[in-house]
């Protein structure tokens, strides 16, 4: 029997949601957004310095600072995991990075002879390759988050331990292996490459913060790879229902591994950046960090349950956070208030996605 | 439906399957046949063997005993990718959908549609949305590809779970219970769907408590009980009160 091939179906039962109703406009993102453009707006009367030039710097810089390691984590958070060794990994990531560039400019020691030579004087130090140390110290800083977001990615994904406790241990394992190396003193990029460093991490490219610029590349990659590409589409499904991502065929537990090291880079490329900010990269930097990553992702709408979630959100929530310090700033608000509103902010923005949904 | 030799040789035939978990003897001796475009419900009570019997069809074991022959020829599959490969998918009673995604990223999960553009391989959400509209259009069901699953009836998900396996043309698709927790119409709608599989020559097989959908849509029924197959008889020469005394033993054998 020929199939009766019946022209497009007709939908005379299934309405079709209106368009705010869906997508951005019926996400949490979207809410978020609204109230930090009704933010933006109420800070603009109640200081006259908030729409400054330098303040928008300060801004955009400031959460940058946070914001790359948010994109990070939001991939783990979109499968239903959490990492909560992220502010660990920015630490050490980035005093490796910077002790390497230290040992690597220092003549006599260890491999240096390769990358750098006395000048004619006896005291200046020259790069054989400029930027060559650059390149090896910063790889060195990412190599070791890669190893780090493996042993992660291979704890949760093949061992089947749970991702809070895996990344909890791993907070506390890289936090000692940084005070470790260090010996708990702090270390600082130096060198014949050290004005590059300074340049690409916390220059200014006309007028825009580098930071901010990395970050809007990377955002833009990361809206690509999850709504544009096979890998992405896993990652949500693997949050939305992992069985059902194994029954279809997804290769669940490499998908899992390449989030945690997504992740883990994300934020050693965060460290690196922040440790050029302060010109150094002492042992207790960005601690608690993971708290405050965290709570911008959720702000901007990823759900710890898994499956939903992006960049926007990301970076709305890392703005909205760094708006209200801002603004207490501006504002002559005591800045211990900060946390304390943080908190409200987080439970505010999950309740009114749960009221809204149940609206629905 | 053509009645040639070669579409009625059996899509899938099962020779003295056996199991045994350690001391469990969990199937005994299975003979049973599946015919291109047939309907065949399997009943039983719990324990009875129907999910051992489907999980081995399925590759998720292999059968202790005896032999598997597809389309004619003898095969032996060690996961549920080999037999999917072969052309046999199965409906899963939670349906294995993910909620956050639309109908359409659901049918094609795990064999997405890409387009290179040079060194990337990106999605192509145009074909896929289309050709998941087609499917949806073969099975009568008034589901929109870009909806997500979350907002979808019973049924819709059902047609996007069947969707699902008439992608890969699967010549055998079992579904497991898949009118348990639905409505009145979602379950026409389900019964609905198993009808088009059949015109189009998909054998089915039904594994199914509810008597009344067996009898609705089934060419043939087999019953099992204490892992042996009971009874395996068209369903025009039995009756819900014969294959109910079949399943809790008041009858022995039919």
């Amino acid at each position: 029997m020929a199939m009766p091939m019946e022209s497009p179906i007709s939908f005379t039962n299934i309405g079709k949601a209106k368009w705010w109703q869906r997508g951005i406009f019926a996400s949490q993102t979207g809410y978020v957004l609204i109230a930090l453009a009704v933010l933006l707006v109420i800070m603009h009367f109640a200081s006259p310095y908030f729409f400054t030039e330098g303040n928008m710097q300060n801004v955009a810089k400031n959460f940058s600072f946070i914001a790359i390691a948010t994109l990070g984590v939001t991939f783990v958070i979109i499968t239903g995991g959490i990492d909560l060794s992220v502010g660990s990994m920015m630490c050490f990531s980035a005093m490796i990075t910077s002790m390497v560039m230290t040992e690597l400019s220092t003549p006599g020691s260890y491999g240096a002879s390769l990358f750098v030579h006395m000048a004619a004087d006896g005291k200046t130090v020259l790069a054989n390759v400029p930027g060559m140390i650059l390149l090896v110290s910063v790889a060195a800083g990412l190599g070791v988050a890669l190893i780090a977001g493996l042993v992660n990615g291979f704890c949760i994904a093949v061992l089947g331990l749970s991702p809070f406790v895996t990344t909890l241990g791993m907070l506390s394992i890289v936090r000692g292996l940084g005070y470790v190396v260090s010996n708990g003193r702090g270390s600082f990029p130096g060198g014949p490459d050290a004005d590059y460093f300074y340049a690409l991490t916390s220059g200014d490219v006309l007028g825009l913060p580098v930071p901010f610029i990395y970050l809007v590349v990377l955002a833009l990659a990361m809206a690509v790879v999850l709504h544009h590409t096979s890998f992405g589409r896993h990652v949500f499904a693997l949050g939305g229902n992992e069985k059902a991502a194994e029954l279809t065929g997804i290769p669940v537990v490499r998908v899992k591994i390449e989030v945690y090291v997504i992740c883990a880079l994300a934020a050693g490329l965060q460290g690196i950046i922040i440790s050029g900010w302060l010109g150094s990269a002492p042992a207790n930097m960005a601690t608690s960090y993971e708290l405050n990553v965290i709570a911008a992702a959720v702000i901007g709408g990823a759900n710890l349950a898994g499956g939903i979630g992006g960049p926007l959100g990301a970076i709305v929530g890392c703005v909205l956070l760094e708006v209200i310090r801002n603004g207490l700033v501006l504002a002559q608000v005591s800045s211990y208030w900060q946390q304390t509103l943080v908190g409200v902010i987080i439970i505010l923005a999950v309740l009114v996605d749960r009221v809204r949904s149940r609206m629905i | 439906m053509e009645s040639s030799e070669a579409t009625r040789q059996p899509v899938l035939q099962l020779t003295g399957i056996g199991k045994e978990f350690g001391a469990i003897r969990a199937l005994h001796g299975v003979d049973m046949q599946v015919l291109p475009g047939e309907v065949v419900g399997l009943m039983g009570d719990n324990g009875a063997g129907k999910s051992t019997l489907v999980k081995i069809i399925a590759g998720n074991f292999r059968p202790t005993h005896g032999e598997i022959r597809f389309a004619g020829s003898a095969v032996q599959f060690s996961r549920p990718v080999d037999a999917r490969a072969v052309g046999i998918e199965v409906v899963y009673q939670d349906l294995a959908l993910a909620d956050n995604l639309t109908a359409a990223a659901n049918v094609f999960l795990g064999r997405e549609l890409k387009r290179r553009f040079g060194p990337l391989a990106l999605l192509d959400h145009k074909a896929m949305a289309a050709r998941a509209l087609e499917l949806f259009g073969e099975l009568r069901s008034e589901t929109r590809p870009d909806d997500l699953v979350k907002q979808m009836s019973g049924g819709q998900r059902q047609a996007v779970a069947i969707a699902r396996t008439r992608l890969s043309n699967a010549r055998l698709v079992m579904m497991d219970e898949p009118t348990a927790a639905i409505s009145v119409r979602q379950v026409e709608q389900v019964l609905g769907l198993i009808h088009r599989l059949k015109e189009q020559g998909v054998a089915v097989m039904l594994i199914s408590h509810r008597m009344p959908d067996v009898f609705a849509v089934c060419d043939r029924v087999i019953v099992m009980r204490r892992g042996e197959k009971r009874a395996d008889k068209p369903i025009h020469e039995t009756s819900p009160e014969e294959v109910t005394a079949l399943i809790t033993g008041a009858k022995e054998a039919a």
